[in-house]
């Protein structure tokens, strides 16, 4: 009989690709299996390692299910009422312009009752970051319909899909951010697919760096998924992300540092 | 100096690390003070016009959070927007300073100075289980002297103070005694005396969380009794009241701020009347005056409350003496402050001769 493999017999250094930042907790995520949020969450993490700035981050959870997010990431952090991180952060940031500053944000947070604490702080400029995760629809409260839920998107505030002319019309709310001239940076990304979560990590550190460079408020969308709320397996889920989504709400960059044009 | 200049130039002097506010009348002076002051070159305080009040007091939290002495200024519409803010700050443990200069209401109301903001102030004012500290100023002097108090308060108990002051105080102008520029702190000082500031995470130390959610019922629970005992220590040791001659006194008014300086008048034309008729001006209400009004109700036949509201101030006196005395309401509304004379024949009808 072979003898049994122990895990380091599997698992050498030399073979090693992927570790996971230590600025993550050992919590076990709530989020449901198939969620972007897990992705995300260790995507800012390993920026923040990675720029060695962990003593100088403060993160901002939000109100939604990102609610917890201060138990993932190793970081000080402040929870704030619902939609109102950007004014939190501004706080933060004014009395402590060397530190790190960022919001962590969903489309109900952050694109409705939230959306003149998100104006305001672009339009301002404040020298932050602003992650904004986009899946369409109220994940926490149970699947209700968002800011940016597509036209004739089902959720249980619009069982028969969101009708335009009585619910009025999603909102793109990053092209608005984009406009103003406080925003130096907004992009938007995705996590479901290897290649987005490295573009996606590649625009949080922009976001940081613009941070130190005092370039003014960096705007990252992530457009996401919630297949609990879409009521879809994560496979399906990511594919109507894709399929409905992204044509929508377009991927790239809407946004760069004038100097970074050329 | 106006009340609201001297509080905006007492936040300077005590070394407050920021002020954020939305102008609204009357007491956008405060902004505008500290504005042409150029706090960012005198001290390195912040100064900033948020777009709401509500962002305003989200400011207030995410800095107070880092450990930062700041404060926020409104009049009563604006302090109704910020009282989501303010829950949050009490359940967070926060300390901070906000001045509410109190108009009439409800609802856009009028901009004449009011009393009727003392329900809202002290029995909490948002949602939830809580307390804020409250002072009372009666005098421009106090206005400024207050902010010291108030955020000395604030830092000890980890609690929002409320300095609830009101339209012709503010606006009122007179001779005030200001004090040394103290120094803001260092970040390695806020570090040490408030470490559970989001001062950025250390290797010696875990993450520091500044949160209101618990979503484990005993928990929450816990800390809701952790409040209470907070609040009790509070009403044990900071309270603060005046008396006017109440040694000898038969009967007592009971009024804070414009009001208690309408009554030290009638104090003085009852007595030549040959009326032995008292004050106590509460300065802190809350923790309210009760342990001394109680005392009183044993020595003086009627109480009268002289508020410009409703009547709401009464309800705590009548509390506080428990039937053992007559308690009864004299006020004005609308904006009007009433006269030493009105007060004086409120007083022998309802009390004297009642």
């Amino acid at each position: 009989m072979a003898e049994q493999l122990k895990t380091e017999d599997i698992i050498k250094e030399e073979n090693l690709v992927f570790d996971r930042t230590k600025l993550l907790t050992d919590n076990v995520f709530h989020y449901c299996p198939g969620c972007g949020h897990g992705v995300a969450h260790r995507l800012l993490m390993e920026v923040v390692e990675e720029l060695d700035i962990q003593d100088k981050t403060i993160g901002i959870a939000p109100v939604g299910c990102s609610v917890l997010a201060y138990n993932y990431m190793d970081i000080d952090m402040q929870e704030a009422a619902h939609g109102r991180a950007p004014a939190v952060a501004t706080g933060i940031k004014r009395t402590m312009p060397d530190k790190y500053v960022f919001t962590y944000q969903g489309d109900g947070d952050l694109a409705a009752i939230g959306t003149a604490e998100t104006i305001h702080a672009c339009n301002r400029g404040e020298n932050i970051t602003i992650v904004f995760i986009n899946n369409g629809i109220y994940g926490m409260t149970g699947g209700q319909m968002a800011p940016t839920t597509l036209e004739n998107m089902k959720s249980s505030t619009s069982p028969y899909g969101r009708n335009i002319q009585q619910m009025g019309n999603p909102l793109k709310i990053t092209e608005l951010v984009a406009q103003l001239p406080g925003t130096c940076y907004v992009t938007r990304q995705v996590v479901h697919t290897p290649a987005g979560a490295r573009k996606t990590k590649k625009a949080l550190r922009k976001g940081f760096e613009y941070q130190q460079q005092q370039k003014g408020l960096s705007f990252i969308e992530v457009v996401s998924n919630c297949n609990s709320g879409w009521k879809m397996t994560p496979n399906d889920a990511n594919k109507w992300l894709e399929e409905n989504m992204l044509p929508f709400y377009p991927l790239g960059d809407l946004k760069v540092p004038e100097e970074e044009k050329k | 100096m106006k009340g609201n200049e001297a509080i905006a130039e007492a936040a300077i002097r005590d070394g407050a690390d920021g002020y954020f506010g939305y102008p609204i009348t009357p007491q956008s002076e405060v902004i505008e003070y500290l504005a042409a002051q150029k706090p960012e070159e005198r001290t390195g305080m912040v100064l900033l016009q948020a777009e709401s009040e509500v962002a305003a007091i989200n400011m207030i939290y995410g800095a107070a959070g880092a450990g930062k002495k700041v404060m926020t200024s409104s009049s009563s519409p604006g302090i109704s927007l910020k009282q989501e803010g303010i829950t949050y700050i009490a359940g967070a443990e926060l300390p901070c300073l906000i001045l509410n200069v109190v108009r009439g209401g409800p609802g856009l109301g009028t901009i004449q100075p009011s009393q009727s903001d003392y329900f809202q102030s002290v029995k909490g004012g948002g949602h939830g289980d809580y307390h804020l500290i409250v002072l009372a100023p009666s005098s421009v002097q106090e206005m400024y002297d207050f902010v010291e108090l108030g955020f000395d308060l604030a830092f000890k108990y980890r609690n929002p103070t409320m300095v609830l002051s009101d339209g012709a105080i503010g606006q009122m102008m007179e001779k005030v005694e200001i004090g040394e520029q103290k120094p803001r702190l260092s970040e390695e000082q806020i570090r040490e005396k408030y470490p559970w500031s989001t001062t950025g995470k250390t290797k010696d130390r875990e993450r520091n969380i500044i949160t209101s959610l618990e979503l484990d019922s005993a928990k929450m629970e816990q800390f809701n009794q952790k409040l209470i005992e907070k609040y009790k220590e509070i009403e044990e040791k900071e309270v603060r009241y005046e008396e006017i001659q109440c040694e000898d006194a038969e009967y007592l008014l009971v009024a804070y701020g414009t009001s208690s300086r309408i009554c030290e008048k009638v104090v003085t034309m009852a007595r030549k009347a040959g009326i032995k008729v008292g004050l106590l001006r509460p300065i802190t209400l809350f923790p309210f005056p009760k342990k001394r009004l109680a005392e009183l109700s044993g020595q003086v036949k009627g109480m009268l409350s002289v508020e410009m509201s409703a009547g709401q101030m009464v309800e705590d006196i009548k509390l506080a003496v428990n039937g053992k005395v007559q308690v009864e309401y004299y006020g004005r509304m609308g904006g009007i402050i009433p006269s030493a004379e009105e007060v004086l024949d409120a007083l022998k009808q309802k009390i004297i001769g009642g």
